[in-house]
């Protein structure tokens, strides 16, 4: 999935419903994780649903790798967003991307905001963070 | 006698529009809405009226004191206790701190305390903090199918003979009515100190505490159509006036050197520094407020409110309700199928329906009941019946979201 399709699906879909409705789809479209890689450690904390957050990077193209799940259907589309915004992205690239722009223009800033307790802002935060180790 | 649908349009929040949806408020058992007599009291103490308490001679600080020590009479009056047995804190929660520090000084490795499977953390971790300081041990009262098993908990008590009984008069969670009357009846006749969490009793039970005859009881104001960041602690005097002092500073005190200190009596010692006065004086508002409505009336529109509901919720295909649904203040806790409570509660928000979805600060519950949360929707008698068919429309298309 890229980023523009999604952007693009988000744009044409008016009101909350028909956005999540589309989010919802996103997530489905995202593999599940196998139940030996959801492990505590692999948590990001600060999420009110269970987040679980892998990443690395491709030696060869320079560029990052994520794979993540959540329990919530809802947080899973949200993760889609967030891995196709950062896959294949160096890391030098990743630190430098605005979470926060793209959520904007998505309408789904209220999703970045810390009170949501859905807890995306600590995951951008943590790929920010990982994505500098990498550099 | 009042009408209940009327008292309604009391509550400026509940006009709002939410993204063009009007407000379903449902998460009353988390904070209740504040009646306008509230809001004008609180916003006229600050614009004509703000001063300190006990402290200065002249005409606001007098005023001032002697609205802060009349509400505490209100309140006093409200729960049938004497007007001394009342001190203010800032909610339930520093209630039970309070009182989790002060008896726990004779806790030994002797000692148990026995709580309910339903508490809030609040009143579950400052008695685990006691217990591991002085050795004590925590007992948990059994439960059957999301309900209090009454006599496997008597039992129990008359087998441990805890110190203290700590336990909510209402499940936050699941808005079970507990037979508190029953097991503080035994606890009498064992020794055992009880300890009442009020928090979401105090405004739709109305508890007589003399007639209840517990030993302690906390409550928080904002439960209670009053402010956020004032609540109490209710203690039969002797007992109350036996507790140490928990914060300290000034205020509180009879007499300071630099070599020692010495105490006013209850409530005065428990209540150090600048109180929440707008707070106090906001929460006897609310009671004065709730104390116009008839208590039978009002109980009997909150319980035709919610078995409505209950009946609604129980036609959609799916659904699961947990506890007890005939002894209930009227809080519905709720799942679909195995969809997450996140998921339902975000798209129900998108309705403009408020309701509150997680582990409610009771972990060990929800472990027990074997979920990781609910969704849990909470009545107050300021919901009517457009609230419920609001509700239901907005769950079936969420659910229809979903599938």
């Amino acid at each position: 999935m890229n980023i523009e399709h999604i952007t693009k699906k988000l744009s044409d879909s008016h009101g909350w419903q028909a956005k999540y409705r589309e989010i919802m789809l996103l997530g489905k479209q995202l593999p599940s994780l196998p139940d030996a890689l959801k492990v505590d450690s692999a948590l990001v904390s600060g999420c009110d649903s269970k987040v679980w957050l892998y990443l690395d990077l491709d030696e060869n193209a320079q560029q990052l790798v994520l794979i993540a799940d959540s329990d919530t259907r809802i947080v899973k589309g949200l993760l889609a967003i967030i891995i196709a915004a950062y896959a294949s992205k160096t890391p030098e690239q990743a630190s430098q991307f605005n979470a926060y722009e793209l959520f904007e223009s998505l309408g789904l800033i209220a999703h970045l905001s810390p009170s949501r307790g859905n807890g995306i802002r600590a995951i951008v935060e943590q790929i920010q963070a990982k994505a500098e180790l990498l550099k | 006698m009042t009408d209940i649908q009327s008292l309604r349009n009391d509550f400026p929040i509940l006009n709002k529009q939410l993204d063009g949806q009007p407000l379903c408020y449902l998460d009353s058992a988390a904070t209740a809405q504040k009646p306008n007599k509230v809001i004008d009291v609180i916003k006229s103490f600050y614009q004509d009226e703000n001063s300190n308490v006990h402290r200065g001679l002249h005409t606001l600080s007098e005023n001032a004191t002697v609205r802060y020590e009349s509400a505490r009479e209100t309140v006093a009056n409200f729960l049938n206790v004497e007007t001394r047995e009342i001190v203010w804190t800032s909610g339930a929660t520093e209630s039970l701190n309070l009182l989790a520090h002060g008896l726990s000084a004779c806790f030994n490795s002797d000692s148990v305390i026995a709580i309910s499977p339903f508490e809030h953390h609040a009143n579950i971790v400052p008695w685990q903090e006691a217990c591991q300081r002085t050795g004590a041990t925590l007992l948990v009262l059994p439960m059957l199918d999301g309900i209090l098993d009454e006599q496997g908990a008597i039992a129990l008590l008359k087998q441990h003979k805890p110190d203290v009984l700590a336990m909510g008069h209402v499940s936050n969670a699941l808005g079970n009515i507990h037979p508190i009357e029953s097991l503080i009846s035994v606890c009498k006749a064992l020794g055992t100190i009880t300890v009442i969490d009020g928090a979401q009793s105090l405004l739709h039970l109305r508890p007589d505490l003399k007639a209840l005859d517990c030993d302690f009881y906390v409550f928080s104001a904002h439960k209670a159509l009053g402010p956020t960041g004032v609540g109490g602690l209710y203690g039969k005097y002797q007992q109350l006036n036996a507790l140490p002092v928990y914060k300290t500073g000034g205020e509180m005190i009879k007499e300071v050197s630099f070599e020692r200190s010495s105490y006013r009596e209850a409530p005065g010692k428990f209540e150090p520094g600048t109180p929440n006065i707008s707070g106090v004086i906001g929460f006897a508002a609310a009671i004065d407020y709730i104390n116009k409505i008839e208590h039978s009336a009002l109980q009997r529109y909150e319980q035709t409110l919610y078995h409505a509901l209950l009946e609604k919720l129980r036609q959609i295909e799916g659904i699961t309700v947990y506890g007890d649904t005939q002894n209930n203040v009227g809080v519905v806790s709720f799942n679909y199928k195995s969809e997450h409570h996140y998921d339902l509660a975000t798209l129900l928000n998108t309705y403009g329906v408020a309701v509150r979805s997680g582990h409610h600060c009771t972990q060990p519950l929800m472990k027990m009941l074997k979920v990781n949360g609910t969704v849990r929707a909470s009545l107050a008698f300021y919901n009517n019946q457009d609230d419920i068919e609001h509700f239901i429309n907005a769950l079936n298309a969420t659910i229809e979201l979903l599938d």
